[in-house]
């Protein structure tokens, strides 16, 4: 085992944590704050890529790509919120099926091809693998990433401070509270599956570049990914008292230690077929964990009393 | 002020666990009254503030406040006109948010919730003031979390957020129930001296039956979803819980069946 491939490695899996750490602040907004489980995610992440890979192909700027991509994504969470709240069907079955429609969506928005290419040289790229050594560092990916991550932190820290964005955390918090406090929490519901679809479909626009190409499966575990790299920063970072962005941010940081830890097994010679195994188990693990911690903790109380008596 | 009309609500109708809860109750409030509502278990009392609030519509009947027709509103277009606290103290609060932000989400019911700042500072000074109110020291802990708060001092503070926007109609559900004696007691004197001094008109469901004849200028009993006793001003004054118990025996043709209500 060569430590310099490992080194070589790990500014590309910085810039793909950084990217996935953009995502993954999308499905925050949903998991944590809506207290909805929102699988859409697995969808847009492939849709917002495919609408920014094609409109580039179709000789768009960049950043028109990427504001029609955060649209794309925002429509989705459109549907999946009108099916959850209007049509009264459970949150988590609402982004199964807009999930599963999407697939189709997808392959059209490819021209019904699993997967598009793009070349770097061609097209005038934000982000690329490419950039990552040998351009001036304003060019460096991981910058650039870095500071859309930032001001996009610094945003969301402004919007869920605004009337409207705490209503929001209110109705995640306590819809009965909120309904008492006439906040219409549909609305809401609906709000914040649009703006969480919408971040996670520009992340996946940003990943498309990344790569060159968008894929159809791209999008496939992505909610997996996105809950590891919020419950990593939880576990992390849990201990501080940390504002509302400052939370953001460990969920980022999160995303990038996943993808350091994950470049880490693969160098120790891990077989790539098996990584989606292995991030449903860490995922699993860390999800059980508070379960397991109450009732072992419980067990140990009531032993205690026994032995007392 | 308010009017409830031959109101009728059946749960899980065409099913064995069919149950009438409100059958065919009429109700009429006037300015500033204060009721207090008692009657057994399962004769409509929550279900009536339910129907007002707006939690589902009622099957039958109609429910005006101010002479507005809100039957077909939903729960939160009619949240402007009322002021709510709940039995269970954790439903009337945002555990996971601080008590100023609970107070500022509070003070813009019934407005649209715009752009602006979520919370300024001279709320903050406002807000300090009206804590001090309660008198359980929540004023200097403005950025405290709800959810590391007591059940008293929560049930208080959604008192505090039922009433910081002054409400056409307080609703209380047995707000003191799930409170010890002594905090029960607080929070009901709390609640008298806010409406005293807002005037507002309250409608307010407890099972003890002493504190249903010491607070408020009327009193109505429910049974089997309606209003079966009506009483108020001298003639309430001079009840005791004998009276009532007797009045519900002849009304009703049966025991006061709710040992929670005779006991304390």
């Amino acid at each position: 085992m060569n430590i310099g491939v490992l080194v070589n490695a790990l500014p590309g899996a910085c810039a793909q944590g950084l990217i996935w750490g953009i995502m993954a602040i999308g499905v925050y907004l949903t998991y944590r704050i809506l207290d909805l489980a929102d699988l859409t995610v697995d969808g847009t992440m492939c849709t917002g890529g495919a609408v920014c890979i094609m409109m580039m192909l179709h000789g768009y700027p960049v950043w028109a790509a990427l504001l029609v991509a955060f649209l794309a994504g925002m429509a989705a969470g459109f549907v999946t919120g009108l099916l959850h709240t209007f049509f009264g069907i459970p949150a988590i079955l609402a982004g199964i099926l807009t999930q599963l429609g999407l697939y189709s969506v997808n392959l059209r928005i490819l021209g019904n091809k699993s997967n598009q290419a793009i070349n770097v040289d061609k097209y005038d790229l934000l982000i690329s693998l490419r950039y990552i050594k040998g351009v001036p560092f304003w060019r460096n990916t991981i910058l650039v990433v870095a500071v859309i991550t930032v001001i996009l932190i610094a945003a969301l820290y402004w919007f869920f401070g605004t009337e409207l964005g705490c209503s929001i955390r209110a109705t995640g918090s306590n819809a009965n509270m909120s309904k008492a406090q006439g906040i219409n929490t549909d609305f809401n519901k609906v709000l914040g599956l649009m703006i969480s679809n919408g971040i996670v479909a520009f992340s996946s626009a940003l990943y498309a570049q990344y790569q060159g190409f968008a894929d159809v499966n791209a999008g496939r575990g992505a909610i997996v990914i996105g809950l590891a790299a919020v419950i990593i920063g939880q576990v992390i970072f849990g201990r501080i008292h940390a504002n509302f962005a400052c939370k953001l941010l460990f969920v980022s940081i999160g995303a990038i230690i996943y993808y350091l830890v994950l470049q880490v097994v693969m160098w120790f010679g891990l077989n790539s077929n098996d990584l989606k195994l292995i991030s449903a188990l860490v995922v699993a693990v860390f999800l059980a964990i508070p379960h397991l911690k109450n009732r072992y903790f419980a067990r140990r109380i009531k032993k205690g009393g026994e032995s007392r008596a | 002020m308010l009017e409830l009309k031959d109101l009728k609500k059946t749960f899980n109708a065409g099913t064995v666990n069919e149950k009438t809860a409100l059958n065919g109750l009429s109700l009429r409030l006037e300015e500033g009254d204060f009721v207090t509502v008692i009657g057994g278990n399962g004769a409509g009392k929550s279900t009536m503030l339910n129907a007002i609030a707006g939690t589902w519509f009622v099957d039958e009947g109609s429910i005006h406040i101010d002479n507005l027709d809100v039957t077909r509103f939903s729960e939160h277009k009619r949240a402007q006109y009322l002021g709510r606290v709940f039995q269970d103290p954790m439903t009337g609060t945002a555990a996971s948010m601080q008590i100023e932000e609970n107070l500022a989400l509070a003070a813009r019911r019934g407005q649209r919730r715009t752009l602006k700042a979520g919370i300024n500072n001279k709320e903050r000074a406002f807000y300090r003031e009206q804590l001090q109110i309660l008198d359980l020291g929540l004023e200097d802990r403005l950025t405290t979390g709800v959810g590391l708060l007591s059940g008293g001092q929560r049930q208080a503070l959604t008192l505090l957020m039922a009433t910081l926007k002054k409400p056409r109609l307080l609703l209380l559900d047995e707000h003191t129930a799930a409170l010890d004696p002594k905090t029960a007691a607080k929070v009901l004197e709390a609640t008298d001296r806010i409406v005293k001094k807002d005037n507002l008109t309250t409608l307010m469901i407890t099972h003890n039956m002493k504190d249903a004849i010491a607070h408020g200028n009327r009193l109505v009993m429910m049974h089997e979803g309606r209003i079966i006793y009506d009483v108020s001003g001298e003639e309430k004054r001079r009840l005791t819980v004998e009276d009532l118990l007797h009045k519900f025996e002849e009304v009703s043709g049966s025991e006061f069946a709710n040992d929670r209500m005779i006991l304390s």
